[in-house]
């Protein structure tokens, strides 16, 4: 008998895999290698005692390995059970699939003498497009037979291992037609089996280590000047010798990647394929192929095809060329793989999309999907496959980058961009620069070919080239459920389920439009409970916190008390609508802390947000910070505008029958005292207590004014957060403060309000002195306080984030939060114990995804990645922390 | 917190016999929230006073409360009236400091203590939901005679209004234990208020204390509602017990008109949706903003629908929901067909595709405007169910609601009310944009100028 190894794996154009090709070819034992994709099921083949486990623990790690006789265990405690046998391989193929779903390799361990047995799991291959591979353990019976005899647990009668083994043989001919097509392995003796070595071979879609730059270029469709205008106007040198095939060199080691569509319609079809065989040969150029290369490919290779949609033409342009030249095409294209994974997974390039489940993954479907997208298998008005919007549902975290169909501007869509403008049909050809994600484009010379469908009517011509484009749909998917949220300034944030619950009926109800929504505040913890016997803040406390986190400088701004205002004012009405994506004829918002919108009615916000804007014309700003549209952080000015309700139903009425109750309890105390009898101590007692009720109502009536027009409204604005391409959380306090004094100049009429504040440097004492007098007059004027903030509006301490800011809060002001009667010795005592550490890592959390959320914005990430750092942050606000802090 | 008891029965000074309490000194009792004191601002032979004074210690009712009692708004609040007002803080007081007198004995004037004397109470801070009007409407029928002035929320901000906070005072001849009965059971109805969990054992209190007064009280179910914190199991436990037959929804409250109204309208918008569902054939059905289960009920009574899914924004509204259908205790089958999600219409969602009608029930008139759009695609474009049954007020028809003062919604949640045309401009829009046909109909009585009180649109997918 003779010993061999056969190896079947073929070149087929439907797989991604592809290993040489070696056909029946039998080679010498110790040569042999098995070789296998990394991403694969392999799947053993043996009757019991072939030594199955054995192998799959020789070669795989113990995790991925799935043996049904463990799983038996699992469910039935007896391993050997057959009657679980049911159950066991329910839960197997329940842990493959998860494995699957999560791109692991995975080893089946079980007999799969069966083509039953086999069926599930070459159907669980394809739904997660993954390679099958077979290797099949053909030991004699009998020497199965003699190693179950020597194990204990096992006691099989001899005449189940000659089934097994009789099916396994039976087999054999049809495993190739069951799907194992292209890695079938046999090993057909005990030694073939001790010798087999397995080579784990990356996926040819795989090209993660390939971290650019890059040039991506779209469908070219045979237009060869414009292909070689654009190289050069992406700084590739391109020199053309006489009848020759250009030299490209390029720029400071940059890369092309082609979409594909080379050929058909356009006018020089050769020109370019010798263009692009030649870079991509070179290794200037990676190429995946578009489905008009592969429909010629077929021509080529003599296959029926219907010659339309320019085949016919590009027949002709070729019909001078060499039959050698014919089959280098061909073979070209043949050779590409749909699609390629880069740059550690964070790019990829496809024809005509790729969605995230197909990534990286290797089937008929998604050679499919790389070739023509998703389709309905409907036709449209003009005849052309009306396609399904992959990219609208597009979540995954990698670029897309694509073409195919014809757009007139690269079309941004949640993380995916369709570059193909329609050159040969008289747009232009256009390149995406990655990683700085910019477009070069280069006009058509003419229109090559009449579009089936007119390319929609063109905009002006100098749009941004990077129009946010999202269809504005968020997914309950983006919200609910537990979340983590990765953030450029705190690593990752976890939002737990209950809160998410919280947060979807608030952002549902009560929050403004999420287009608006790209920012909210958060939370600001206290200072530490202060050591002076009658207060519970003070700025020292403020200070040596921050001293204590390395910080030297910081600012202290008076702390307005009115209610936490976003706004957003953009220059125009178009900004709004072109940048936000609203409808309608609206130039801003302005929203609280939660989200909500600040005003119920629109006449008061428009008046508002039409002043903010008249400031930033008149200040200028627009220009400076070359934007048309603006988001601030504010305070609003009088409390009682959103408060109105917690006014009438709290603070007003404990004032009033606080008021009532004191005096009527002192002056019949009083009378008792008259009598003589003993309640001095008690009168006094009450006396004290009552000062401290009109200490109170005072508080509160500071911060209420009757609003009858704009003009009764204040709107101090201290942080610049946001405009066009730039998030200013790397600008310091004192920018801000600068650039928003242009537009609080002080003047009778103006909503806009200067807030005082200062510098402290600790190594100057004088200046602390002066911030903490400035406290103390603040605050004994009623205001409430002031908040301290680090020089740097970011700060990393020793232990990660510092508090963005800590607030001081005045005496009096306090009253409000702690009840009237707060400041009596006996409350102040039992007060200070206060723990601050929850809203302290509270304020961290949504410090970090109010910045993320703005980040995204800015950097254009879709809707629903702005979305879902502000719903967390909203969601954060659901957790009880002790509201008084 | 003063309550002051005044007697011109003389000699006046009995009145400290019938306390319990030497009108000469000051004595101080300790509560588990705070402290009592009492003491006599004036104790001539013809007239004399004897003061209660609570001091309610809310510091320390923050800090105790805080962790367990989160629900409880009022106590969880530093800046709260609880120490400054008449509420079940001072029943318990009565109960605890005036003890003998509650329950009509005197150790040295036994007999005085079931002689009516002239009395007079003053309550310096009484909250009043209800106000004046219900003040009276409780006291008068007692035979009190009855002054009160109410206090403004802050005399700096006269638009503010005025607060639920009165000075009261009661003027009657009668024995001092039957005005301590009555101040104990009628000072929380009337705050409408409990500082404490109200279980089982507040009947017995109840039951003790309205003895002989509450049976004949007019009020009586309002008292017995109120004084149980309306629990409504209780609250029909105690009216039985106190031999009354009357069905307790029957109040003459001033919406009554409206709310009978209302509910009348409801059942017919949730029968007719359900007719129209069924009609289509439908087997899988979605109700949307499903509440607190209201039309589930009538959906899962027809066996015809093999799937009812209701959704909605607000967890807890499922979760009364699910105790209304009683989802715990139905059978397997029945929990099968039955399923609650929790989702907003403003988002996407494809546990919501491929059904065959959806039920959207005055729902849309809670979305802010600029929502609208979302909520179209989500339900129109994504979950396209084969049908969509949705309602809206008209609000054309609010003229006839004679309680909505004119320009007011009919809800204060609702973000906006069409009329005819508006919806129907609307509906006819959205189908046309999403593939649906729809037609209009009437819910509720048609008024010839106004319409109906409900419109509704039915879409249905073309195919």
């Amino acid at each position: 008998m003779s010993v061999h190894l056969h190896r079947w794996g073929c070149l087929h154009n439907r797989n991604e895999i592809r290993f040489p090709r070696i056909y029946n070819q039998q080679k010498p034992l110790e040569d042999m290698q098995i070789k296998i994709p990394d991403q694969s099921l392999v799947v053993l083949i043996g009757a019991s005692g072939s030594g199955k486990s054995t192998f799959a623990q020789k070669h795989f790690k113990p995790t991925e390995i799935l043996s049904s006789d463990f799983c038996r265990g699992l469910v039935s405690d007896d391993e050997n059970d057959q009657e679980a046998t049911k159950d066991a391989f329910d839960v197997l193929h329940f842990i493959a699939a998860k494995r699957l779903a999560a791109g692991k390799l995975t080893v089946i361990d079980a007999t799969n003498v069966q083509h039953d047995a086999r069926k599930p799991l070459l159907e669980l291959a394809r739904k997660y497009h993954y390679l099958s591979v077979a290797i099949v353990l053909n030991i004699p019976a009998k020497l199965c037979q003699e190693r179950n005899e020597t194990r204990q647990d096992r006691n099989f009668k001899p005449h189940v291992i000659r089934n097994q083994t009789s099916q396994l043989r039976r087999s054999l001919r049809s495993l190739k037609r069951e799907g194992f097509r292209n890695f079938l392995y046999i090993l057909s003796s005990p030694e073939e089996v001790e010798a087999a070595q397995i080579e784990r071979q990356p996926m040819w879609t795989n090209r993660m280590e390939e971290t650019g730059p890059f040039d991506i270029i779209g469908d070219i469709h045979g237009c060869y000047d414009e292909l070689v205008e654009l190289l050069m106007k992406l700084g590739y040198e391109v020199t053309t010798k006489e009848g020759d095939i250009p030299v490209i060199d390029s720029p400071q080691n940059r890369k092309v990647l082609f979409v594909g569509d080379y050929v058909d319609r356009g006018p020089k079809v050769v020109e370019v394929l010798r263009l692009v065989m030649e870079m991509h040969k070179n290794g200037i150029a990676m190429c995946v192929p578009g489905n008009h290369d592969v429909k010629l490919t077929r021509a080529l290779r003599g296959k029926n095809v219907a010659h339309t949609h320019g085949l016919a033409e590009t027949l002709m342009q070729l019909e001078n060329e060499t039959p050698e030249f014919k089959e280098q095409v061909a073979d070209f294209i043949e050779g590409l793989v749909s699609h390629y994974v880069l740059d550690e997974g964070k790019l990829v390039v496809a024809h005509a999309g790729m969605k995230q489940e197909y990534q990286g993954r290797a089937s008929g479907r998604v050679r499919q999907f790389a070739l023509y997208g998703e389709t309905t298998g409907e036709t449209d008005e003009f005849g052309l496959p009306i396609r399904l919007n992959w990219a609208e549902e597009y979540r995954g975290q990698a670029t897309v980058v694509y073409g195919h169909t014809s757009v007139p501007e690269p079309e941004w869509m949640n993380r995916t961009v369709n570059i193909d403008t329609g050159c040969v049909y008289g747009g232009k050809l256009t390149a995406f620069r990655y990683p700085e994600k910019e477009f070069v484009s280069v006009p058509a010379k003419k229109v090559y070919y009449e579009p089936a469908k007119p390319l929609q009517d063109r905009t002006d011509g100098d749009l941004p080239t990077s129009v946010p484009k999202d269809d504005g749909i968020l997914d309950i998917n983006d919200v609910i459920g537990k979340r983590i949220i990765s953030t450029r300034l705190n690593h990752n944030v976890t939002i737990r389920e209950e809160n998410t619950i919280n947060a979807l009926e608030v952002m549902s109800r009560f929050a403004i439009d999420p287009k608006w929504l790209i920012y909210l505040p958060p939370t600001m913890s206290p200072t530490e409970t202060s050591q002076k016997t009658d207060l519970l803040e003070h700025p020292t406390e403020g200070f040596t916190y921050y001293r204590n986190q390395g910080v030297s400088k910081v600012v202290w701004q008076e702390k307005h008390m009115g209610s936490r205002a976003i706004v957003i004012v953009c220059k125009n009405t178009e900004a709004s609508q072109k940048r936000f994506g609203v409808i309608g004829e609206t130039i801003g918002v302005c929203y609280t802390r939660t989200g909500r919108p600040f005003f119920d009615d629109d006449t008061m916000e428009n008046a508002l947000l039409s002043q903010v804007k008249q400031r930033v014309d008149t200040a200028g700003l627009w220009d400076t910070l070359n934007t048309d549209w603006l988001c601030l952080d504010c305070e609003l000015m009088p409390w009682s505008v959103k408060a109105q309700e917690l006014l009438r139903q709290q603070y007003a009425p404990v004032g009033t029958a606080a008021r009532v109750s004191f005096a009527d309890a002192v002056g019949a105390l009083t009378n008792a005292d008259n009598r003589g009898v003993e309640v001095n101590e008690l009168l006094e007692n009450y006396q004290n207590r009552s000062d401290t009720i009109s200490g109170y109502v005072n508080s509160y009536q500071k911060y209420c004014w009757q609003v009858e027009s704009i003009s009764d409204i204040k709107l101090a604005p201290f942080h610049l957060l946001a405009s066009e391409g730039k998030v200013n959380f790397d600008k310091d306090h004192l920018w801000h403060m600068e650039m928003l004094s242009k537009l609080c100049i002080s003047s009778e009429n103006s909503v806009m309000f200067t807030t005082s504040y200062g510098i402290v440097d600790f190594q100057d004492e004088q200046s602390v002195n002066t911030a903490i007098q400035n406290w103390e007059e603040l605050t004994n004027q009623g205001g409430e306080g002031i908040v301290i903030k680090p020089l740097d509006f970011v700060v990393k301490g020793k232990r990660g984030l510092v508090q963005p800011a800590v607030k001081c809060r005045g005496r009096e002001y306090l009253r409000i939060i702690y009840g009237p009667e707060y400041t009596l010795p006996n409350n102040l005592e039992r007060l200070r114990a206060r723990g601050l550490s929850h809203k302290r890592s509270l304020a961290i959390r949504e410090f970090a995804l109010g910045v993320e959320a703005l980040e995204r914005f800015v950097n254009r990430e879709p809707l629903s990645k702005v979305h879902e750092c502000v719903f967390g942050v909203l969601a954060l606000e659901s957790e009880a922390v002790d509201p008084r802090l | 917190m003063l309550l002051t008891i005044t007697t011109t029965y003389s000699p006046a000074t009995d009145l400290g016999y019938l306390l319990h309490k030497h009108p000469d000194r000051l004595q101080t009792f300790d509560l588990a929230f705070g402290q009592a004191h009492v003491f006599y601002p004036e104790a001539e032979k013809d007239r004399c006073t004897a003061a209660l004074l609570l001091d309610v210690d809310s510091v320390g009712l923050v800090r105790r409360s805080y962790g367990h009692n989160r629900e409880n708004f009022a106590l969880a609040e530093y800046v709260n009236d609880r120490a400054y007002v008449a509420s079940s803080f001072m029943s318990v007081a009565i109960a605890k400091v005036y003890r003998s007198a509650l329950s009509g004995n005197s150790k040295d004037r036994p007999e005085l203590a079931e002689t009516p004397i002239p009395l007079c109470i003053k309550l310096s801070v009484l909250p009043c939901r209800g106000g004046e009007t219900f003040l009276r409407r409780l006291f008068e029928p007692l035979g009190y005679s009855v002054i009160s002035v109410r206090h403004s929320l802050d005399t700096n901000f006269d638009d503010w209004g005025a607060s639920r906070y009165f000075t009261v005072t009661l003027e009657k001849e009668c024995l001092l234990s039957e005005i301590l009965r009555h101040l104990y059971v009628l000072i929380p109805v009337l705050d409408d208020e409990k500082h404490y969990w109200v279980a089982e054992a507040e009947i017995e209190k109840l039951l003790k204390h309205g003895e002989d007064w509450l049976s004949e009280h007019p009020e009586q179910e309002v008292i017995v509602s109120r004084y149980l914190k309306h629990q409504r199991r209780l609250t029909r436990q105690a009216l039985h017990q106190l031999g009354d037959s009357i069905e307790e929804e029957e109040t003459d409250s001033p919406n009554e008109a409206e709310i009978e109204e209302h509910i009348g309208l409801n059942e017919v918008r949730l029968t007719k949706a359900t007719e129209i569902i069924k009609m289509s054939g439908a087997k899988r059905v979605l109700d949307l903003g499903c509440g607190e289960g209201k039309l589930l009920r009538k959906l899962i009574r027809e066996k015809q629908f093999e799937e009812v899914v209701g959704m909605d924004v607000s967890h807890q509204s499922l979760k009364i929901a699910q105790q209304r259908l009683h989802y715990d205790r139905l059978p397997e089958k029945e929990q099968e067909r039955l399923t609650f999600i929790q989702g907003s219409l403003c988002y996407r969602d494809s546990r919501l595709s491929g059904y065959d009608a959806a039920a959207v029930i005055e729902v849309i008139e809670h979305l802010d405007k600029p929502r609208l759009a979302a909520f179209e695609r989500v339900l129109f474009e994504y979950a396209g169910p084969t049908m969509v049954v949705l309602t809206t007020p008209n609000v054309e028809f609010n003229i006839k609601f004679e309680n909505l003062p004119a320009g007011k919604f009919r809800h204060r949640d609702h973000r906006f009310e069409w009329t005819r045309s508006e919806f129907e401009s609307w509906a006819t829009d959205v189908s046309k944009r999403f593939g649906y046909s729809v037609t209009f109909h009437s819910v509720g009585e048609v008024d010839s100028d106004v319409g109906a009180p409900t419109q509704m649109g039915v879409f249905t997918q073309q195919k």
